[in-house]
Order: C-alpha cells, then sequence, then structure tokens
C-alpha cells in the first residue's frame, strides 16, 4: 500500500468499517465531487456525495418510521438505477439487509430467494418489477412493504402494501426533522462483521444459495482492489451489469464508496453503447462475450468501408500486433515502430477506441469465462489496458488480478494483498482472504462443505504457472484423468478449440480413456463465408462439414492446439489424437446443449456413442443415426457416415526443443 | 383509484359528427353517419376493408369535406376544415402508411409535432437568439419527455429511415404526442406488426390515455385488441353505421357478426 498507488487519500476502513460510515466520510471529505450520474430527458444530471448522504439518510429515516428493525431484509429489483444502488446503502444505514435480485428473472424465478430470504421490504424499479411482487406477495408471508421507484403505470394500482419512494423519502425528511440524529444514530450501531449484502448465487444446480458477506469481507476485497489498481476519485465507470451480480456490487458500489469515484447509469438498458461514448468511463468490465460483439462488429463494419479505409485499418492494426502490447507495456520497441504506432494512434486505433467509447479506459476487466487469445490482443495493441481477474460471490469477488505489464492471455494474475492460494491433491483451488463469506443463509451443510479446515473450496481446478500466476482450467468436477494418469481439462481443450472463429463447439472426451479425442462443430457462418470466399460448393451443413478441405482445415487448427498443450506440462498429456466433425449443430433443442450453450457431456456421450466407439478404434470412419428436432417441434432422424481423422499430435520433448530454437 | 374514478375519467362529448355523408363520384365512402366521441375515451371504428374507416378519420382530421353533416368539435362546429386547421385546434393523427421524414432522426421527426408550437421567426430560430434559444429549449425538452415515454431513447440520434417497422410506428405515435393533442386519431397503429409489437403498442396506448387523459380515436383491423382497448366501439360496413356501443354490446350485435363472418350482400 505505498503512497504512489493513492492508498493515503483513502479513508481507513478500520474506522470507517461499514458503507454507511463510508458515505458519511464521502459526504464530508469529498463533498461536492461526484457519487452518482443518470442520463434524464437525454441529459446527464449528477448527484454529489453530499447529495447522496442527504438522499440516502432521508430515505433511510422514512423506512425508521415505517417500522423497519434492524436485521430485516429488503430485497432490491431492477435496472442500474442510481436510486437503486443508494438502497443498498439506506438498508445498511438502519441495519436492513439488502438482497439484490436478478431483474430479468421471471416472478416464479424469484420466489425461491425473495422467500428463503425473508425479505420485508422490497424496493421495486418500475410496474414490471411491482406486477411481479403482487403476483408473488400472496406467496411470501413476510413480504409487507413493496416500494416503487418509477410510478408510470402504477398510479391506478390499489394494493395498500405499494409506496411511493418520493412519498417514502418525503416521511423521512417529516421524521428527520422530528427526531434529528435518528439515522446517524443507527449508522454508528453498525460494526464489521455485521452482515451487509446476501447476494443469491445464480445456482445451476439445485436451488441458489444466499450468501452472507460482511461488511469485512466485502471491504477488505474491494480495497485490496482499490489498492493494486491505483483508483481514485476522479475515475468514472458505467454500471450497466446487472445489479444483482455481486461484481458489480463491488464495482459500483463498494469500490466508489472506497476511492470516491463517480458511478453513471445508463438511460436505458438499450443504449449502453451510446452512453459509453459519452462518458468515456476510465474504469470498465465486460464479460468476454461482450468484448467478442464489439470486435466482430467493427471487422464487419471495417469489412464494408472504403478501400482505403480499410487498407489503413489492415495496415495499422499490423502495427499494432507487433509493437501495440510492447508498447502498453512500456517494453522497448525500435523507434521506426513507435513512429508508426503514433501515427497508427492518430489514424485509427485513437479514433476506434473514441467511437467504443473506450478512449479514457485505464483499466478494463474482463472475467466470468476464457477469453479468445486473438481477442483480448486486439485490445491491448491498440492501447486499452484490459486485464483479467479471478473471484466469485464467495470471495467478495476480488482473488486475482493481472497486475500491469505482466498480462498474459491464459492466466488470471497475481493473488492480491491478503489473499493465500492452495491446490488440493485433486487439483481444486482452494482460497484463504479476508473476502471469504461468513456462511450460506440457512444452510450449514453447504457452508460446511465449501468451507471445509477454512479453505474455501471454488470447484476450480487451477494452477500457479511458473511466475506465481493464477491459471483456471475447469470446473473440478470435469477434471478427469486418462488411463496413463495425465490430466485431462476437457473445458481448457474445448476453449482453446473454440478460439478458432471456424470451430463453434467441440466436446473432448477422456476420461479414464487411453487419450484424448475430440467431436468438433464447425460454425456456419465462418466457415460457409470462407468456403464462398474460396469458391467451394456446398448445399447443406452435413454437405459442408464433410468437405475434405474443411478437415484439413480443422487438421491444422488441432495440430496448433496440440502444440500448445505440448508447452504446457501439465496438459501436455492430453493431447488430441484424433478427431470427427458432427453432421448438424449441438443443439439445446435437442438436450445437447444447456439452454446457456454449455455442453451436456453425459448426454451427448449417450447420443454419439458409435462415434466415440469409432474414436477409440481403428476405423476411419463411423456411422449414425440421430433423432433431431426441428424448431417447429416436428422430429426426424439424421444419417450419416462421418470420417475420423488422426490429429498431428506434438511429443511434448519435441515441442521443447522446437521452443528452444 | 376506485371504480368510479375509472369511470369518471371519461367526461363529455368532446366531438359529435351528424349526418356525416361523403361520396367520391358515384362511391358513398361514408352515408349517413353520426357518432360522437367523449372526452378521455378510447374510441374504436372497426369494420372490414373498404368500410369507410379511414374515410372517417380523414373527415374528422380535415382531409375530406363530406357532402353532407355537420361536425362539432368542443362545441364548435367545423366551418369547411382543413388538416392545418384540424392540427391547430387540438387533433393529431397517425397514418395507416408511415408518414415520417425517412432522412431525419427520431429526435427531429419528433420534434416536427412541435411546429405549431413555435412562435419565433425564421431569424430568431436560424440564428439560435431570443426566443429562438428559449422555445428550441423548451420544446426539445418537452420531445425528450414523449421519447422517455415511448422508450425510444436509444434510437433519437438514428435516421427513421433504417429504423423497424414496429418503431417507426412509434415515432410516428411520438410525433403526434408531441403536439399534446385534445384528440389524437391512430390509423391502424398496429397494422403489420408482430405479436410483441402490438403488445408494446398496446401498452402505449392505454398509458397515453391514462397519464395525458388523451381521447384517441383508434381505426383497427385486430379485433382482440380493440375489445380490450376501447371503451367504446362503432361498426361501420360498406359506409353505413351497423353498431355502436360497449365493446361487449358489439360482439353480441348480429348484424356485426354478419358484416365479420359474411353473408351475402345483395
Amino acid at each position: 500500500m505505498s503512497a504512489a498507488s493513492g492508498a493515503s487519500a483513502l479513508p481507513d476502513i478500520k474506522t470507517y468499517d461499514t458503507f454507511p460510515k463510508l458515505l458519511r466520510y464521502n459526504a464530508e471529505h469529498r463533498a461536492d465531487k461526484p457519487a452518482a450520474r443518470e442520463k434524464d430527458l437525454g441529459i446527464w444530471q449528477s448527484w454529489t456525495w453530499s447529495e447522496v448522504k442527504d438522499e440516502v439518510f432521508s430515505v433511510a429515516a422514512g423506512l425508521l418510521d415505517m417500522g423497519i428493525q434492524r436485521g430485516d431484509r429488503i430485497a432490491i429489483i431492477g435496472d442500474n438505477r442510481p436510486r437503486l444502488y443508494w438502497m443498498i446503502a439506506i438498508a445498511q444505514s438502519v441495519g436492513a439487509v439488502p438482497v439484490p435480485i436478478y431483474q430479468d428473472s421471471v416472478a416464479d424465478e424469484m420466489k425461491f430467494p425473495l422467500e428463503h430470504a425473508e425479505v420485508r421490504f422490497a424496493l421495486a424499479e418500475d410496474q414490471e418489477q411491482v406486477d411481479k411482487l403482487i403476483y408473488l406477495k400472496q406467496h411470501l408471508s413476510t413480504l409487507e412493504y413493496v416500494i416503487f421507484d418509477d410510478k408510470r403505470g402504477i398510479r391506478d394500482y390499489t394494493e395498500d402494501f405499494l409506496y411511493d419512494y418520493e412519498d417514502v423519502r418525503q416521511r423521512g425528511r417529516e421524521y428527520l426533522a422530528k427526531n434529528p440524529g435518528a439515522v446517524d444514530a443507527e449508522v454508528d450501531k453498525g460494526k464489521g462483521d455485521d452482515v451487509c449484502i446476501i447476494p443469491y448465487t445464480s445456482g445451476t444446480t439445485g436451488n441458489p444459495k444466499g450468501v452472507l458477506l460482511t461488511y469485512d469481507n466485502m471491504l477488505q476485497a474491494a480495497y485490496a482492489g482499490v489498492v493494486f489498481e491505483g483508483l481514485r476519485e476522479s475515475d468514472q465507470v458505467l454500471a450497466y451489469l446487472p445489479l444483482a451480480w455481486i461484481g458489480d456490487t463491488a464495482f459500483s458500489f463498494a469500490q466508489s464508496y472506497i476511492a470516491g469515484f463517480c458511478v453513471a447509469c445508463p438511460e436505458s438498458s438499450d443504449t449502453v453503447l451510446t452512453d459509453l461514448r459519452e462518458l468515456g468511463p476510465s474504469y470498465f468490465f465486460a464479460p468476454p462475450r461482450i468484448f467478442e460483439n464489439i470486435l466482430t462488429q467493427v471487422s464487419i463494419r471495417i469489412e464494408d468501408a472504403g478501400k482505403m479505409k480499410r487498407g489503413m485499418f489492415h495496415y495499422f492494426m499490423k502495427i499494432a500486433r507487433k509493437v501495440g502490447v510492447q508498447i502498453l507495456e512500456g517494453k522497448p520497441v525500435s523507434f521506426t515502430d513507435r513512429l508508426l504506432y503514433g501515427l497508427g494512434e492518430i489514424l485509427v486505433y485513437g479514433p476506434l477506441k473514441n467511437v467504443l467509447g473506450l478512449s479514457r479506459v485505464r483499466i478494463g476487466y474482463t472475467a466470468g469465462e476464457a477469453i479468445g487469445p486473438d481477442i483480448f490482443d486486439f485490445y491491448r495493441s491498440i492501447g486499452i489496458n484490459l486485464k483479467q481477474l479471478y473471484g466469485s460471490t464467495e470471495t467478495s469477488v476480488f482473488v486475482t488480478i493481472q497486475p500491469d505489464g505482466q498480462i498474459k492471455a491464459d492466466t488470471v494474475g497475481v493473488p492480491l494483498e491478503g489473499v493465500e492460494i492452495m491446490i488440493d491433491d485433486s487439483g481444486e483451488l482452494l482460497i484463504k482472504s479476508p473476502g471469504i463469506f461468513k456462511e450460506y443463509f440457512k444452510n450449514p451443510e453447504a457452508t460446511e462443505e465449501a468451507k471445509t479446515g477454512g479453505w474455501f473450496h471454488t470447484g476450480d481446478a487451477g494452477f500457479l504457472d511458473e511466475d506465481g500466476h493464477l491459471k483456471i482450467i475447469d470446473r473440478a468436477k470435469d477434471v478427469g484423468k486418462l488411463k496413463d494418469g495425465s490430466l485431462f481439462a476437457p473445458k481448457y481443450i474445448e476453449n482453446k478449440l473454440k478460439f478458432f472463429p471456424e470451430i463453434r463447439e467441440a466436446v473432448a472426451i477422456g476420461n479414464g480413456r487411453d487419450y484424448c479425442a475430440a467431436l468438433i462443430n464447425i460454425d456456419p457462418e465462418a466457415v460457409g463465408n470462407w468456403a464462398e470466399r474460396n469458391n467451394i460448393a456446398y448445399a447443406s451443413y452435413q454437405e459442408l462439414a464433410a468437405l475434405p478441405k474443411i478437415y484439413q482445415m480443422v487438421s491444422e487448427h488441432v495440430a496448433q492446439v496440440n502444440k500448445d498443450l505440448a508447452a504446457e506440462e501439465r496438459v501436455a498429456g492430453s493431447q488430441i489424437k484424433r478427431f470427427l466433425i458432427l453432421h448438424k449443430l449441438l443443439d439445446a433443442d435437442d438436450g445437447e446443449l444447456t439452454r446457456t450453450s454449455k455442453v451436456r457431456r453425459s448426454f451427448i456421450a449417450d447420443k454419439y456413442g458409435p462415434l466415440i466407439d469409432g474414436l477409440y478404434s481403428d476405423a476411419s470412419t463411423a456411422s449414425i443415426e440421430t433423432e433431431i428436432t426441428f424448431e417447429d417441434g416436428r422430429k426426424g432422424t439424421l444419417k450419416a457416415d462421418l470420417q475420423i481423422v488422426d490429429a498431428e499430435t506434438v511429443s511434448p520433448s519435441a515441442s521443447f526443443s522446437q521452443a528452444a530454437e | 383509484m376506485t371504480v368510479t374514478d375509472q369511470q369518471s375519467r371519461i367526461g363529455e362529448q368532446i366531438l359529435h359528427a351528424e349526418n356525416i355523408t361523403l361520396g367520391f363520384g358515384g362511391v358513398k365512402a361514408l352515408n349517413d353517419i353520426s357518432f360522437d366521441i367523449r372526452k378521455g375515451e378510447i374510441r374504436s371504428i372497426i369494420g372490414p376493408n373498404g368500410a369507410g374507416k379511414s374515410s372517417m378519420l380523414n373527415v374528422i382530421n380535415g382531409f375530406y369535406q363530406p357532402q353532407e353533416g355537420t361536425i362539432h368539435f368542443k362545441g364548435v362546429p367545423y366551418r369547411p376544415m382543413r388538416p392545418y386547421l384540424a392540427a391547430s385546434n387540438g387533433i393529431a393523427r397517425t397514418f395507416q402508411n408511415i408518414a415520417l421524414f425517412r432522412g431525419m432522426s427520431t429526435l427531429d421527426n419528433i420534434m416536427t409535432g412541435r411546429v405549431l408550437k413555435m412562435k419565433a421567426s425564421l431569424i430568431e430560430q436560424a440564428f439560435y437568439v431570443l426566443r429562438g434559444k428559449k422555445e428550441e429549449l423548451e420544446h426539445r425538452e418537452h420531445v425528450e419527455k414523449v421519447i422517455d415515454f415511448l422508450e425510444i431513447q436509444a434510437i433519437r440520434r438514428t435516421p427513421v429511415g433504417r429504423l423497424p417497422y414496429g418503431l417507426q410506428k412509434r415515432v410516428e405515435l411520438g410525433r403526434a404526442l408531441a403536439a399534446e393533442p385534445d384528440l389524437l386519431l391512430l390509423d391502424e397503429p398496429m397494422a403489420g406488426m408482430n405479436l410483441e409489437e402490438k403488445e408494446d403498442m398496446s401498452r402505449f396506448i392505454v398509458d397515453v390515455n391514462e397519464q395525458f387523459g388523451t381521447t384517441i380515436a383508434l381505426i383497427e383491423h385486430d379485433m382482440s385488441v380493440v375489445m380490450d382497448l376501447s371503451d367504446r366501439v362503432v361498426v361501420l360496413d360498406y359506409g353505413r353505421k351497423l353498431a355502436d356501443g360497449t365493446p361487449d354490446e358489439v360482439r353480441g350485435d348480429q348484424a356485426v357478426i354478419d358484416a365479420y363472418l359474411g353473408v351475402t350482400h345483395e
């Protein structure tokens, strides 16, 4: 925590050990600095820290007047609006616990967390959310008050448990006039080890779990992140990811209260890109998918641009690929290249970043899943300091972050201050840090399981590389071993394959087998486009997938993946020996993928049994008959003879000698 | 609000049409039609193709001059009515076939709805001085409220020609709303829309009516929409009035059933 990182200007979180106390600190020391922004009627409105404190304390007093008790739970449901963020602090000010709920859940999905958390109050953003709560009200015995932010469409509602946010605030102002110190007294009662928020994990298996996080958890984890990156008052973020997601709470709430920077809310969920461009945030987070989409759009628009622009773009992108990353990391680069890069900045990179709203990004994060190295390098090469981080709800987000200047596309960085990492015998990543959650709400068995021996069991398999960077390879339960004992991490291999735009989906097989094999799905658009450019005619996906030229191209990709795998000691043993290209796209309608596009391994293993048998024999073809579901629900069968190809593999020693050349 | 409040939403007559007859050569588009529109209600005009619905709207709008009959609007009889007179009297409309300025942005298109309320001179507007500046800000604020209301912030700067059909319809509604009309005429606002777009549009129509208290006269083909939204419905067929009443009354009317299910006309 050197002074150089700006830590000297930060509040002491031992004294200001809750968010409401930090808010008081900010209202005093950062009174006129902007705390929140929102675009309303086309104009950006902003609130200073002292205004926010006034607002928060007024509404909090309103809640006191309504009879809120310490420990009551308040659900917060809606899009990213300043009032919803304020409600987190409002609840905390009177000792209540906020429970953010995903705003796009349908009513029945909301029922579980609302019921489980026994919420007594709820803040609903608009009519849509109010309707869901009215529908659920009869099932929720504890819910007594529903406060709404946007009154549009709610004017005629007759339910007596509905309250307008503005009325509550007015009530609070009157209450404060009579009891001036009421909220301050409640804030003073707050302690660092009180529960400050209960986010519910999405729960891909079973019911969602409520994660109890204390002020100490959130504050210390977020503080470590603030210090690590040197975040300061002048920074700015655009809060556009779901409010109920812990990452958003960490970036747009916790870190903002510590570092004092301004959180801007978009005008609507459709205007995010425009708002991004207008604001030019300096601190930006997006999942890999969004970076991927932006890059695709850029590529498409460049291909549609005039010849000269296109030529210029490709020329300077070549320069950027060559030296951009080095320049970003402050490494030495030849004078000519530096000059050309400077010219590129004026002509291409600068305008491009400006259009994307990323001109001022000082720190950009991506996390959640693996990002393709090409995509990652694209952003870094045009001068955007994009980095990866690792964390989860249970760890109050911040576990590892890539330090500036030590960025690798396939790691998630080094542990933050106070974080200890251990890899157990099964390869699972265990964590000890101040951010580790207190317990799962009303679920001692799950808590016991996740926190055995004082370590948090992440469920992710990973390892530390030679530079001490954490590398996540797969979910621990999916990681297996080949017969010869070498590590087999299917998702790690599949991701490497999927980074090629021509490969849409891949399924790696190998647990308990002699070698690793793969089923591959080509991407109809990318490959179709490629076929068109190369004058290859085809009539159907099945035909396209079976073309020898396509096999040849995929072969080369697989060989490249094998080469990459061989270069890494731990996974070198699980190179892909044989593969085939599937005759149909894996589809959620056929049960092969989940609705969130994750591969359902066991289902595929059953369905494509004959193909898998073929992969583990000497046969050069395998035939299969599968049932397919058409979009209108009719079913049909699809028969195919598929070619099986031996892939080029590299013996680890050979690759190491190659690398030495 | 209580049920009586709901009913008190509807006030006295705002428009009264008596014995309207409109012919084009030998064709009688409208034949002796009488009906009224009350303040604050959603009034629908329905009927099969060629029933005279759009003609009726065009008469109210002043686009066509009926050969016979009179119309009172806000108690004042129509002299020979012209569209611009109708507009300045507080009647705004949308069109069956979208009539927007395709090259202009959503914002500018909606701004044109304010044109009758602009009093500044050309010079003041061109140089953005004096009343020109003051008015521009006031009108822009109003337009932004409309944009916010219709949830079209994301397309504020997009030329409307590039927008999908459903959104263009919404922009057109926005332009009509910008004029702060007393009577809003909607000519098939949901024609050609998919289910989701129809639901959105229905919600906007109800919201306009409830929040601004705007009286709405609606022409629509989609019966389920009409029956859900309307306070009262008038049914036309071949230029004649078949029925007039609440959705329930109209639904049970034998003449209406015949017209919709089809009987041979002699």
